[in-house]
């Protein structure tokens, strides 16, 4: 250690006078700066330039003269609030988060109830396969369920046709293809959950069941009097994640169907992606915050619903 | 409501799992949880399964009515395809390449900030870390419109570079680093001090190699999220030779020619094989980090 002596002195011996805490936040600030500079030119920069440029009427031409702009106030959040596209990309949006994020909890919280009924050893067997979709790429996931619901190999139909059943067109019929990609997002989004439903059901102390088994409580009971009630907070982080995570829902319907058909499954975040196609970049940028308002709006009122029921 | 109480507090000492240890069992587990458990599992995983057999075979027998299920004639013809006309040994590299650097940034640059937000004092740090913590809930469409402007004025669109700087930093990794961080004694580390070593020297030789199930975890999610990232790849590699592995599919599917249902099997196959070897190798890590970090 003696190599690192250079370093030392201002330190130990009198680490409450003045001088040596300047040292110190100096060292302590070094730590943070490499990380500070970048937060600060990717991260934080690009928001408040998001934030400015949706005021204006930028465009992709104006990319080298970032100058040239105008501001036209709010000129780009009144366009988009007033397109029928974006309120039919809203309200798809809105579909897809209402229904499906509490899909996607009751299917999650449902396996880790099963497979905490379990036996040991069967358990990483189950909890590797529930877990499976999740570290898997949307993209390569749209692509194989747009093959299996789709017309061309169609498993899917395939299936039910062998039952006898005619399966609709999952994916080009715009009556059925958003809620053939809120299916497939609860089927991969189900084992996140249930592995945190898991840790939460861990806490729960095992008396509890005990005790209310010896008061004749059955199992069903027991599920609503102690589970559901003692994981609220677990249930509250999945429900925050979860609907953070499908406000912004895009690569299912970019791959799977376009947004299609008929706009049926165009969702906020694809619409805010075309109009930067579009290369309109201030309306993109309005258009996004819209979008992170909703998410805003949406954690807010997960938590006030949440929280307490008092 | 008291007897919630415990309920309502947060969730922060939820530990992560251990295996075998017991806990509440409602009666021992009856056979048809195993069933409803199977077939939950078989509509999970088929579509895998089906999908890596599919890539072996022809593109007429997948269209064929009734569907196959094993291949009547295995053949290798769509990943020799994959590899040879269409590039994918490029798209591998760039997706590793991108996947790398960014796991490295990740690792080291959130770790030193962890380091300093838990066992360091200095001016500005609690502000720091919530606006670090706030940044978390900023979806990516807010800000890869600015940041391709960015990257548009650096001369680095359709480059490695502009794939990977944006995104050598991440709330997650500051957030599970300081929590770890947090839980190593301070007395080891004044015991350090006192021998007269430097905080450089503390984080390298004594934190860090103390980290190591955290490290894990951050290198794993990074380099998952990474691998899988989709709309920045999408928006900054405007050019097929820097494509990433998910950009590639995706372009295969959605492309103006035929799609080639064959080739499009083999190509998801690519992008998910690595993480699924990773994934079965180390399954423990993955479900570790989300107790870890997921509920704080």
């Amino acid at each position: 250690m003696t190599a690192q002596s250079q370093t030392v002195g201002a330190g130990q011996p009198a680490p409450t006078s003045p001088r040596s805490h300047w040292r110190e936040h100096l060292v302590a600030w070094s730590f943070a700066l490499p990380y500070v500079l970048l937060f600060l030119v990717f991260m934080a920069g690009p928001i408040l330039v998001a934030l400015f440029t949706s005021f204006t009427d930028m465009r992709v031409t104006d990319i080298r003269n970032p100058l040239d702009i105008e501001i036209t106030g709010i000129e780009n959040y009144a366009a988009v609030l007033t397109d029928a596209r974006f309120h039919k990309a809203a309200a798809n949006t809105a579909v897809f988060v209402l229904i499906g994020v509490p899909l996607t909890i009751v299917l999650g919280l449902a396996a880790a109830v099963g497979l905490n009924q379990a036996v040991v050893k069967f358990r990483t067997l189950f909890r590797v396969g529930f877990y499976l979709p999740v570290v898997t790429s949307i993209v390569a996931i749209a692509v194989v369920w747009r093959l299996l619901l789709g017309t061309e190999v169609g498993l899917v139909n395939a299936v039910l046709a062998s039952f006898g059943i005619d399966g609709p067109g999952w994916l080009n019929d715009e009556r059925f293809a958003l809620w053939s990609i809120i299916g497939v997002a609860a089927w991969r989004n189900l084992g996140f959950l249930m592995v945190i439903f898991l840790a939460g059901l861990q806490t729960i102390p095992k008396d509890l069941y005990e005790a209310a088994e010896v008061d004749g409580a059955n199992s069903w009971q027991r599920f609503k009097g102690i589970t559901l009630p003692l994981l609220r907070p677990t249930m509250l982080f999945g429900f925050v994640i979860t609907g953070i995570g499908y406000v912004q829902f895009f690569e299912e319907p970019y791959v799977m169907t376009e947004g299609g058909p008929l706009n049926s499954t165009l969702s906020m975040a694809l619409y805010t992606y075309n109009q930067f196609g579009f290369g309109n970049y201030g309306y993109t940028a309005a258009a996004a915050f819209v979008l992170f308002i909703a998410i805003a709006t949406l954690t807010l009122v997960q938590f006030r619903l949440l929280r307490d029921e008092t | 409501m008291s007897s919630l109480a415990p309920g309502r507090e947060a969730p922060a000492a939820i530990p992560v799992e251990k295996g075998g240890r017991t806990r509440p069992t409602g009666g021992g587990g009856s056979w048809w949880i195993y069933v409803l458990l199977g077939i939950g599992l078989l509509l999970l995983v088929g579509p895998f399964i089906w999908m890596i057999l599919g890539s072996f075979k022809t593109t007429g027998e997948l269209r064929q009515v009734p569907p196959t299920w094993l291949p009547e004639q295995w053949t290798t013809a769509n990943y020799e395809d994959l590899f040879s006309r269409q590039n994918f040994v490029r798209f591998f590299f760039n997706s590793s390449i991108v996947a790398f650097f960014v796991t490295a940034g990740n690792v080291v640059f959130c770790s030193m900030l962890g380091y300093a937000l838990a066992k360091l004092s200095f001016p500005g740090k609690r502000i720091l870390f919530a606006v670090v913590l706030a940044t978390l809930m900023v979806p990516a469409v807010v800000t890869f419109m600015p940041l391709f402007v960015l990257v548009a004025n650096l001369g680095l669109v359709n480059t490695h570079a502009g794939m990977i700087l944006p995104f050598l930093v991440g709330a997650f990794g500051v957030f599970l680093m300081r929590q770890f961080i947090g839980g190593i004694p301070d007395e080891l580390l004044d015991a350090a001090r006192v021998d007269g070593a430097g905080e450089h020297y503390i984080f390298w030789r004594i934190v860090m190699p103390l980290c190591g199930p955290a490290l894990a975890t951050l290198t794993i999610l990074t380099f998952l999220a990474s691998w899988n990232s989709f709309l920045w790849p999408l928006v900054v590699a405007t050019g097929e030779d820097m494509f990433t592995l998910p950009v590639a599919v995706a372009f295969l599917a959605t492309g103006q020619q035929e799609t080639n249902v064959a080739l499009l099997m083999a190509g998801s196959v690519v992008v998910i094989l690595p993480i699924l070897i990773v994934f079965i190798l180390l399954q423990r890590h993955f479900t570790q980090g989300i107790a870890m970090t997921g509920i704080k």
